[in-house]
């Protein structure tokens, strides 16, 4: 098992290198980014060279990138065109988008694998074929459709919710943009759950479960819906990565100040320094939740031995 | 300047929800009575005043500093604010005496040298600001700004401090109307809390102003109050300003709706069809002094030979303004008929004859005039446009079309997208754009001076096309050295004829500011450069 990690974690060096070096390259090929700070007219030249040297952005890209790099482990993800420090913009806006994927998780389960535990033990059944067309309504519609229409239902019309996160971004704030988020995983959830337990409810062991005549619920819980999860986990853990770096659609919606937000304002003020950071940061996120689920793998299926 | 942004897909999104759920009018809050929510975006930069450019930080500026000279936000007429006086005899030597008994925010007192320090500060090259070009007119401006290299010297040599309220400023040239530029935010005087500690003071800044920053989240809200402390007579008529930050605005105006905000200062391009029953009279559309155009390449060949200004005129013919700003900016903008602003008024310079026929629709002469003179060159007339931002797609496809359909021929003209403005920018100021481009100008004061030389002066900082004219040149020059006002206006508009012949660039049209506000607030406006009067705001 600890050289089964050690082994992972040392493959994560190379993605992490490959990851960021894209992502600065891609950064870089969209043009001078100083000239995009005057507004409609020329910067005078010689505060632009003066900003491009103490951007870094006069050496060529290797150079950039070697320095960029040296600096990150370091802890200095560099500093924004507004003066602001990257870190200082990671403190804000990480904390409340690590909330709203919480919430974004938290229906996936609950409302998630409910629904598909529900349908998959009734196949067939009007519950099955109602939610089976529900949740195709959902994958179909895309996010910020739904958004944009919970918002002004429940914000103008009926005035339940303000349309607006504030900057807190209190987790009950959270609920509905969390709900939007979640909605087209939380359908995946329910599919891949359903599918999954009707499977397994056919199996040896779940026969072999109700044959020794244990309770009903026992069967299900401790048998049944353990091995049928594998796959939901697998799903739910990578989805993390995905909700985090997706929620730039919900946050632009809700008026959210998370990493979206801040990726958005950086991708249109090309600003280098807060893209690469961010989503550096967003990689090592998105491997740490795949090793987390390659680990649950072992703790919920005891055939599966890491060696 | 720039814009706020528009994402089309959410814009078109919102447009169809607002169809299906029949908007309606929310009912204002009561909460934090007196103070005014408005709608808000990140700056851009540093919250310095030489070092802001852009209009949301401009909004802090304008409530936190007053300098000088204050444009009056209806007339535009640039009034003393702390300046008792400003007197020369040459147009060149000016003497500035301050008025006594105002103070920053923090009690220190505002003194000559509060101006002199700030000046010096924004000029200098080290400290990287976006506006110090202001102070290029000030003698010495280029030992402490250097085209190349670092600095000579610590300050303008042009600046002297004679005592606590007087200072001198020598210029470079004669430039009479220089007193009428100081309105300007970036011409504000800094405390010595600012130099002294400047990380604490971008935190929380601190100024002159009638309102003061009670506090500041970067990148989220700022809250300003009113300052009981203040000297000046345009006295806050509310408790304080609420600034809060969207990143679309069609969820500002969404709160605007919902009741949770009092004003949106941006409405978003897809709102504007239901604006009018959404906030009937509380939606405002007024002049500002921003004009669009399409600008030339001088320095390629094809465009200077004889006879190109034959193309470019029949091309200025060719574009049905009335119909693109009715359909696709529902009137939040106007046709242009010459080079400058209606905000300027008329005694300012502005002109509504000066392009003439030009600037009037007419397929026939367009067809004849693009003709006679060789034809488009290339055949294809491209036109550059960021596509990241404001929209610019569906009008240069519209002026296409149009140029299009007015010649005959369906290959005329093309819209060339470039993927950020930033990379736009960069070609357009190196001179790597071929075809023609839309090229905006934002006046940084109300001054026929500030449409004319930055734009088309040989060699002038925004003069992306290299366009360049002896005649032009000297008439600026001329009216520069004027001493009268009204002569020296006249030498604008004698040059601006110049460039009426030459259409160096094809005026499209006037922008207009445009804001709507929720029944709680009154008295609400913007001001020549788009930015809410917030000062004036009641709030019931």
């Amino acid at each position: 098992m600890g050289r089964y990690v050690i082994r992972r974690l040392l493959q994560m060096i190379p993605v992490f290198f490959g990851a960021t070096l894209l992502i600065f390259l891609m950064v870089h090929v969209m043009g001078d980014p100083v000239a995009g700070l005057c507004g409609d007219r020329r910067c005078d030249p010689a505060t632009a060279a003066r900003l491009k040297r103490e951007f870094g952005l006069d050496k060529p890209v290797w150079q950039q990138y070697a320095t960029y790099m040296g600096n990150v482990f370091t802890g200095d993800f560099g500093t924004a065109f507004n003066g602001q420090k990257v870190t200082e913009l990671m403190a804000s806006a990480f904390p409340v988008t690590i909330r709203l994927t919480l919430v974004a998780v938290a229906f996936e389960i609950v409302i998630g694998i409910t629904l598909g535990v529900l349908t998959g033990l009734r196949r067939g059944r009007p519950v099955d074929t109602t939610v089976l067309l529900l949740t195709l309504v959902v994958i179909s519609v895309p996010t910020f459709v739904t958004g944009l229409l919970l918002q002004l239902l429940l914000g103008v019309e009926w005035n339940v919710i303000k349309p607006s996160v504030s900057p807190r971004a209190t987790v009950d704030e959270l609920l509905v943009p969390g709900l939007v988020l979640a909605s087209v995983s939380l359908a995946y959830v329910t599919r891949l759950t359903r599918t999954s337990i009707a499977e397994n409810r056919r199996a040896d062991y779940v026969r072999t479960a109700v044959a020794k005549g244990l309770p009903r619920r026992r069967v299900i819980t401790r048998h049944l819906l353990r091995n049928s999860l594998i796959p939901v986990v697998t799903f739910i853990g990578t989805d993390v990565g995905a909700l985090m770096g997706g929620a730039i659609v919900t946050e632009r919606i809700f008026n959210i100040h998370g990493v979206g937000y801040q990726l958005y304002q950086g991708i249109l003020r090309q600003s280098t320094q807060t893209v690469v950071g961010f989503v550096t940061v967003l990689v090592l996120v998105f491997l740490a939740a795949n090793l987390v689920v390659d680990l649950l793998y072992a703790v919920l299926d005891p055939r599966i031995r890491y060696a | 300047m720039r814009g706020a942004t528009h994402a089309k897909w959410a814009a078109g999104a919102v447009a169809v929800a607002v169809a299906a759920a029949g908007c309606g009018g929310g009912s204002g809050g009561g909460d934090g009575s007196g103070v005014v929510r408005s709608s808000w975006g990140d700056p851009q930069n540093p919250l310095e005043p030489a070092n802001t450019n852009e209009v949301q930080g401009g909004k802090v500026l304008d409530m936190i500093f007053r300098g000088l000279k204050r444009y009056d936000p209806k007339t535009g007429e640039a009034k003393d604010m702390l300046a008792e006086s400003i007197e020369s005899k040459d147009s060149r030597n000016f003497t500035v005496k301050i008025k006594d008994g105002w103070t920053f925010g923090n009690g220190e007192a505002v003194t000559a040298k509060s101006f002199v320090d700030a000046w010096n500060y924004g000029a200098h090259l080290r400290n990287n600001q976006k506006n110090a070009y202001f102070f290029a007119y000030i003698e010495g401006y280029d030992k402490v700004h250097p085209e190349k290299g670092d600095a000579t010297a610590e300050t303008l040599s042009g600046l002297k401090v004679v005592d606590g309220r007087t200072f001198t400023v020598r210029l470079t040239q004669k430039f009479s109307t220089w007193p009428e530029t100081l309105g300007y935010p970036a011409f504000a005087p800094l405390p010595k809390a600012f130099f002294d500690d400047r990380a604490g003071w971008l935190a929380k800044p601190v100024g002159n102003g009638p309102y003061a920053v009670r506090s500041y989240r970067k990148g989220s809200t700022m809250e300003l109050r009113k300052w009981d402390g203040y000297k000046g007579e345009d006295k806050a008529r509310n408790g304080g300003v609420d600034l809060n930050v969207y990143t679309d605005n069609n969820t500002a105006y969404t709160d605007l709706m919902a009741g949770n905000l009092d004003l949106v200062d941006d409405v978003p391009a897809a709102q504007l069809k239901n604006v009018r029953s959404d906030l009937g009279d509380r939606y405002i559309n007024t002049p500002a002094g921003i004009i669009q155009t399409l600008a030339f390449p001088f320095y390629d060949r094809a465009w200077t030979k004889p006879g190109a200004e034959k193309v470019r005129r029949g091309l200025a013919m060719a574009i049905d303004r009335e119909q693109i700003t009715e359909t696709i900016f529902r009137k939040t903008r106007t046709p242009a008929k010459d080079w400058t602003s209606p905000v300027l008024g008329e005694d300012g310079g502005y002109s509504d004859s000066v392009c003439g026929d030009a600037c009037r629709y007419d397929p026939e002469q367009a067809r004849k005039l693009v003709r006679e003179g060789g034809g488009i060159p290339g055949g294809t007339l491209k036109i550059s446009y960021n596509a990241d931002t404001g929209s610019h797609k569906e009008w240069v496809d519209a002026v296409c079309n149009s140029i299009n359909r007015a010649l005959g021929n369906d290959r005329s003209c093309t819209g060339n997208p470039i993927g950020t403005f930033a990379d736009f920018r960069s070609r357009a100021s190196r001179q790597k754009l071929d075809g023609a481009w839309r090229a905006g100008w934002q006046m940084d004061y109300p001054l026929i001076q500030n449409f004319l030389e930055p734009n088309y002066f040989t060699d002038a900082p925004s003069n992306d096309g290299k366009y360049s004219d002896e005649r032009f040149d000297k008439l600026v020059n001329e009216a520069n050295a004027e001493t009268d006002t009204v002569k020296a206006v006249g030498k604008f508009q004698d040059a601006e004829k110049i460039l009426a012949e030459d259409m160096p660039a094809i005026p499209l049209w006037y922008q207009n500011g445009s804001a709507g506000y929720s029944d709680r607030v009154s008295d609400v406006a913007l001001n020549q450069f788009s930015v809410p009067v917030y000062e004036q705001i009641k709030v019931d």
